[in-house]
């Protein structure tokens, strides 16, 4: 463990979806500017942690959360508190690439046209600043104006990073965000995330274990809605201290 | 910040008031018919035909139109269904492939199926004078099943895409004809077929302007085809017409008949679609 | 060696059982088929008669006044044989423009607030129940007009506004037809709506946007080939109602220029007289005129229609 103060700590959480006891009893401290990833079998609910750490989880219906969830601090779960606000501090990038129903600029635009009235000449420099970062400044620069849902999928999933860091957030939350590229897309996001972790916290929840361990500096491993095993990725991965760690990353439990 | 939360209060407070005017006209339209009608209810109304002088407040009731737009939007729906079904089950099944013909096929009934029912009417009473059919039983069960048909095919339409393809495909990889896997998809949707005929029907009883100028009008229950027979919107319209206050007091019984009867097809419609739907899962 | 010479033809006469078998079963799938495609065609083929039908009867009185006469000029006197269509299109583009004005901000707000605000539990009862609107009779639509609106514009409405009305006119018509239109535009809405992924939702909320800017800037963006669709159906459906709009709108053969005034839409103008018809030379002809142009109007409108959402679609899915 790092011993800087952790950017999430959550505290004591329990999720209920319906009947079901999703997670039980989590307390994990998520590590300021590092690349963070969770791992488990499907259904363990890696996902339903991630989306807690933005309250997307809201959404679902049924749903019942005790505990508290800090980031920098705040409890993100206090009923006092602005949740866009806070979810201005979290870019998401699902699974599948949702660019929204506009132009390339204006998916970026999105964001800080929503928190305030940023000028044009402002937006241009940030488009292109974004763009730039996430490396589609030269492939779109001529077309700024075209519907983003004229990209590859992996253009749209670099396009969706960049529209998520264009609100100035201060982490990075990834649910299965390569699943549905190609090999060299799911290369180029790689190698993103580990750029981009000199100046957010990054989270990443995977089920391919060779992602875990090509980006990841720390590994949390889930199973049946409890944290079994967390540490820095080569101890988790190689020398894993719990048997069912051992197990899942033997490849002998899915 | 506080406008945006302001913008996203105002926006709710006037979604929730359209929400109530909406859902409101329902109970309007029919609490007023309930409130004309009743007073002027009674047995007679349903079991009688109009008496000599029943439009200037002497006796009688309208048997007549009841059973005349029964048996016009029962004639009409059962020969909507003969015609429907087989171009229904066609669009879907026998096209085999060319996805363009399909699409063509259902824009046309789409477009069939926005036609207004006076275009029927006048199209029908054309037919008519071209076959010298008079206004006549028959001459309104044509011209209202030539406006059911597209909502027949629409609908068995819908229906029959929600049968998934490896149904299909289960039958035909046995062996099947199209024919004898139709057969089998048809048993399938049995209760979205219910669904569509409580439509049409209920389209059809309900509907003036097709049997205008095709059906006529009659105090009496017509015996054969060719006679003139009264229909329940018309016999509305025309006790509602009269200067007498009795007649028009009738004609508002009139019309709570209908509203029942079609509040009836409505809901039997509604539940057999939740019905359908649930088990499909 | 017995054996196998049974088995061989245990086979054989099975072959041969199957084979006519096979021949019916073939036949009666061509034959069905064959029946199907008349059908169709012929059901499709129904369009072009219609029209071709319609054409046929309206030649007598195109042949006595042009086109431009007859949809410009507004003197409607059957008995000199002058036939102005004018008032009766102006009519009919009054009251259903009052309807859709009425009607599409009231349902997409509507469907706004079922699908996405509304509890569950209200919302399972609420869809049904609009739909129940949909099931009541045109002419049942016409008694509540004549019962409710009528007098509410009379002695409510018109008044404040300095004009004196009856009550009969095209903004009776227009919010009758408007209350006729409610459930299809709001169910169509409502399945748009609901079609809508939840993760596009979420992308938006992610960057910290409100429900309400979702919905504003997102939700209904996508929404909108839907919604036009919606009201296509809506303005082809007004554009036709006969029954209830004759029943309040006045019947008056001038165009009208407010509100308050009385109209004549087409629909109304053939069901009114068509009794007339056979008496007076060329009458039959006019308003089988009128139903071509109805006709026409409308197939034009959806062809219109198609090609925008056509181009919509193609421009947003790219």
């Amino acid at each position: 463990m790092t011993t800087e103060k952790p950017h999430i700590s959550v505290q004591g959480l329990n999720v209920q979806i319906g009947n079901h006891h999703i997670l039980k009893d989590i307390n994990i401290d998520i590590p300021n500017k590092k690349v963070t990833s969770i791992i488990g079998p499907s259904g363990c609910g890696k996902t339903t942690l991630l989306k807690t750490f933005n309250r997307l989880l809201d959404n679902t219906s049924d749903v019942k959360v005790t505990g508290k969830v800090l980031v920098d601090g705040e409890d993100i779960y206090d009923p006092n508190i602005e949740i866009t606000h806070i979810r201005k501090k979290m870019g998401l990038l699902s699974q599948r690439p949702y660019p929204l129903p506009m132009s390339i600029y204006d998916n970026i635009a999105y964001g800080p046209r929503i928190h305030g009235s940023p000028k044009k000449k402002d937006l241009d420099i940030l488009v292109e600043e974004q763009l730039k970062n996430v490396g589609l400044w030269d492939e779109v620069k001529d077309r700024l104006n075209a519907p983003a849902t004229r990209l590859s999928i992996g253009q749209q999933q670099r396009l969706c990073l960049a529209r998520g860091l264009a609100v100035g957030p201060e982490m990075i939350l990834g649910d299965e965000s390569t699943s549905a590229l190609d090999p060299l897309s799911t290369h180029i996001i790689e190698d993103l995330f580990m750029k981009l972790k000199e100046k957010y916290s990054i989270v990443l929840v995977t089920h391919i274990l060779r992602q875990a361990a090509r980006v990841s500096d720390y590994i949390i491993f889930v199973y049946m809605g409890r944290i079994i095993e967390y540490g820095p990725a080569e101890e988790v991965l190689k020398n894993p201290k719990e048997q069912l760690t051992k197990e899942y990353v033997k490849g002998y439990i899915t | 910040m506080i406008r945006r939360k302001l913008e996203e209060k105002f926006f709710k407070i006037l979604m929730v008031l359209a929400t109530i005017i909406v859902s409101c006209s329902f109970f309007l339209i029919v609490g007023t018919i309930f409130y004309k009608g009743v007073p002027f209810m009674n047995l007679d109304m349903i079991t009688k035909t109009p008496g000599g002088g029943f439009y200037i407040g002497k006796e009688g009731g309208v048997l007549n139109a009841i059973v005349g737009s029964m048996y016009i939007a029962g004639g009409a729906t059962i020969l909507g269904l003969i015609i429907s079904i087989p171009v229904a089950i066609f669009i879907n099944m026998y096209i085999d492939g060319k996805k363009f013909l399909s699409n063509t096929l259902r824009m046309a009934f789409d477009v069939l199926f926005g036609i207004p029912s006076i275009v029927y009417g006048a199209f029908g009473f054309l037919l008519m004078i071209y076959f010298g059919v008079r206004a006549s039983l028959l001459g309104g069960i044509i011209a209202v099943t030539l406006l059911v048909i597209p909502i027949l095919v629409r609908t068995l339409d819908e229906v029959i895409r929600t049968v998934p393809g490896e149904l299909r495909d289960a039958a035909l990889s046995l062996g099947s004809t199209r024919w004898e896997t139709a057969k089998v998809v048809l048993r399938a949707i049995k209760p979205g077929i219910y669904t569509a005929v409580l439509l049409s029907f209920g389209r059809a009883i309900g509907d003036v302007a097709s049997v205008l100028f095709t059906a006529g009008f009659s105090d009496n229950i017509p015996s054969s085809l060719h006679e003139p027979a009264a229909t329940l919107p018309l016999a509305i319209f025309f006790q509602l017409g009269s200067p007498v206050a009795e007649v028009q007091g009738r004609g508002y019984a009139s019309a709570l008949i209908l509203t029942i009867v079609v509040l009836i097809i409505t809901v039997l419609s509604e539940l057999l679609l939740k019905r359908f739907y649930k088990n499909k899962i | 060696m017995a054996s196998t010479q049974v088995s061989f033809t245990g086979r054989f006469i099975h072959l041969t059982l199957t084979s006519s078998m096979q021949k019916i079963r073939l036949l009666t799938d061509k034959v069905i088929s064959k029946l199907m495609l008349l059908f169709t065609v012929a059901s499709v083929s129904l369009l072009l008669i219609i029209g071709i039908g319609l054409y046929y009867k309206s030649i007598p009185i195109l042949n006595k006044l042009s086109w431009g006469q007859l949809l410009t000029s507004s003197v409607w006197k059957p008995f000199k044989g002058l036939f102005g269509f004018y008032p009766f299109i102006m009519g009919t583009l009054w009251v259903t423009g009052i309807a859709i004005i009425i009607a599409l901000p009231l349902c997409i707000l509507t469907s706004l607030y079922i699908i996405e605000y509304a509890p569950s539990r209200l919302r399972r009862f609420l869809i049904p129940f609009v739909n129940l609107l949909s099931g009541i009779p045109p002419v049942i639509f016409g008694v509540w007009g004549v019962l409710f609106i009528i007098p509410l514009i009379q002695n409510y409405i018109a008044p404040h506004f300095a004009e004196y009305s009856t009550g009969y006119s095209v903004l009776a018509g227009g919010i009758v037809l408007a209350v006729m239109i409610f459930p299809l535009i709001v169910s169509i809405v409502n399945e748009v709506l609901r079609t809508m992924p939840q993760e596009l939702k979420d992308a938006s909320l992610a960057l910290g946007a409100t429900k309400w800017e979702t919905i504003k800037k997102v939700i209904l963006r996508k929404a909108l080939p839907g919604i036009i669709a919606a009201t296509v159906l809506a303005v082809s459906r007004a554009f036709g109602e006969t029954i209830a709009v004759l029943m309040v709108c006045g019947n008056n053969a001038v165009s009208p220029h407010s509100v308050f005034d009385p109209g004549y839409p087409l629909p109304a103008l053939i069901a009114n007289n068509y009794g007339d018809m056979m008496s007076i030379p060329l009458y039959d002809s006019a308003l089988m005129f009128a139903a071509l142009l109805l006709f026409i109007i409308i197939l034009l409108f959806n062809i219109i229609s198609r090609v925008i959402l056509a181009s919509l679609e193609r421009r947003m899915a790219g």
